[in-house]
C-alpha cells in the first residue's frame, strides 16, 4: 500500500474517532435538567453494555458451550456483588477449564 | 488526588488485560493484510477503538475510498458521543477545559463503563483508569504484529471473555437495584439478538447495531420509567 494513502486513511480514522468522542465531552458543561434526557442518559450505559455483550459473548471463545458457561459464571459472581476483576477472572477461568475438559474427552 | 489516580489504575487493570488479547488479534490481522508492524501500532495508538480499527484496515486495502471510510467510522463510533454526553454529567468541577479535550481521546466502551459506575468522576481517577488500557492496547498490537501467535491459543480464547465478564459485573448490580434497568437490559438484549440473528438485518455493521439497540432501549426506558429527581 502507498504510504501517502495510508496516512490519509489514518488521519480520517483517528480524526473522526477522536472528534466524535471529545466534542460532546468537552462542549457539554451544564448539568442537563430535562428529566427525559436525564433518564435516557441514566439508562444508556446499561443499554450499551448489554447490546455489546449479547449475543457477541457467545461467539467470543472457541466454543459456544464454553462461552455460555463463562457467561453463566460471570452472572453468578456478579449477582453476589463481586468486583469487576473477580468476575472477569472467574469467567476466564471457567472458559479455560471447560475448553480443557472438552479437548480431553 | 494521588489516591484516586491509583484507584483508577487498579480499576483499569482488567480492561488493560482484556485489551491486550483483543489488540493482539488486531496486530496479527493487520500484518496478515500486508501492513507493516509500525503501521498497525500507529493505528492502535492513534485511534484506540476495536470495531473501528478492524473495519478500517479492511477499507484501507482499497485505494481512494476516503468518504466511505469517514461514513463507516462515524456510524461505528457514534455510540461514543452518547457515552461522552453521559459522562460529561458525572465529572467533578476540576475535570473541564483542556482535560476533557485530552482525556476524551480515551472514551472507550470499557473505560466509559467503569467510569460510569463512579458517583463523581475526577480527573485523576480518569487519568489512572485510562493508563493500563492504553498501554495494553498499544503493547498488544505491537506484540501481535511482531510475533504473531506466541500465547497458547486456549489462553487467548479464555482471555477474550474478560471484557464481557466485566460488562456483566457492571450491569448486574444495576439490575438488582431497579426493575426499570432490568426492562431496559432485556429490551437491549432482544434488539441486539434481532440484529445478530435476523438475516435481513445483518447488513447493519455491528458498531452501528450496538448504537441503534442502545438508543432504542434507553429511549424506551426514559419514556416508560423516568428517573426520580435527585433529592
Amino acid at each position: 500500500m502507498e504510504l501517502k494513502s495510508f496516512f490519509i486513511y489514518l488521519a480520517i480514522m483517528a480524526g473522526s474517532t477522536y472528534l466524535i468522542r471529545a466534542i460532546p465531552f468537552a462542549v457539554i458543561h451544564k448539568k442537563i435538567e430535562n428529566r427525559f434526557i436525564k433518564s435516557f442518559l441514566h439508562y444508556i450505559p446499561y443499554a450499551v453494555l448489554t447490546a455489546m455483550t449479547f449475543p457477541a459473548i457467545l461467539y467470543a471463545t472457541d466454543y459456544v458451550l464454553s462461552a455460555a458457561i463463562g457467561f453463566a459464571v460471570a452472572m453468578l459472581f456478579a449477582s453476589k456483588g463481586k468486583s469487576l476483576t473477580t468476575v472477569a477472572a472467574a469467567a476466564c477461568v471457567a472458559v479455560f477449564c471447560v475448553e480443557s475438559l472438552m479437548v480431553m474427552f | 488526588m494521588r489516591e484516586s489516580f491509583f484507584r483508577g489504575v487498579k480499576a483499569g487493570i482488567p480492561i488493560g488485560l482484556g485489551y491486550l488479547s483483543v489488540s493482539f488479534t488486531f496486530g496479527i490481522m493487520a500484518v496478515s493484510y500486508g501492513f507493516r508492524w509500525w503501521q498497525a501500532l500507529l493505528i492502535s495508538m492513534l485511534t484506540v477503538t476495536s470495531a473501528g480499527q478492524f473495519a478500517g484496515i479492511g477499507t484501507m486495502l482499497h485505494p481512494g475510498q476516503y468518504i466511505e471510510m469517514l461514513i463507516s467510522q462515524l456510524t461505528i463510533n457514534v455510540r461514543y458521543s452518547f457515552m461522552s454526553i453521559s459522562l460529561s454529567q458525572k465529572t467533578d468541577e476540576k475535570f473541564k477545559g483542556i482535560w476533557r479535550w485530552l482525556f476524551g481521546f480515551m472514551m472507550t466502551d470499557e473505560i466509559f463503563a467503569v467510569a460510569s459506575t463512579e458517583k463523581e468522576v475526577s480527573r485523576s481517577f480518569f487519568a489512572g483508569l485510562m493508563t493500563t488500557p492504553y498501554l495494553g492496547w498499544s503493547l498488544g498490537t505491537l506484540i501481535g504484529a511482531l510475533l504473531g501467535n506466541v500465547l497458547p491459543h486456549r489462553l487467548m480464547s479464555a482471555l477474550s471473555l474478560a471484557i464481557y465478564g466485566m460488562f456483566v459485573a457492571i450491569v448486574m448490580p444495576g439490575m438488582k437495584e431497579s426493575r426499570a434497568v432490568v426492562m431496559v437490559v432485556l429490551l437491549a438484549l432482544g434488539l441486539s439478538s434481532l440484529f445478530y440473528y435476523v438475516p435481513a438485518l445483518s447488513f447493519v455493521s455491528s458498531g452501528l447495531a450496538i448504537s441503534i439497540c442502545a438508543i432504542l432501549a434507553a429511549l424506551a426506558g426514559a419514556a416508560l420509567f423516568p428517573v426520580k429527581e435527585e433529592a
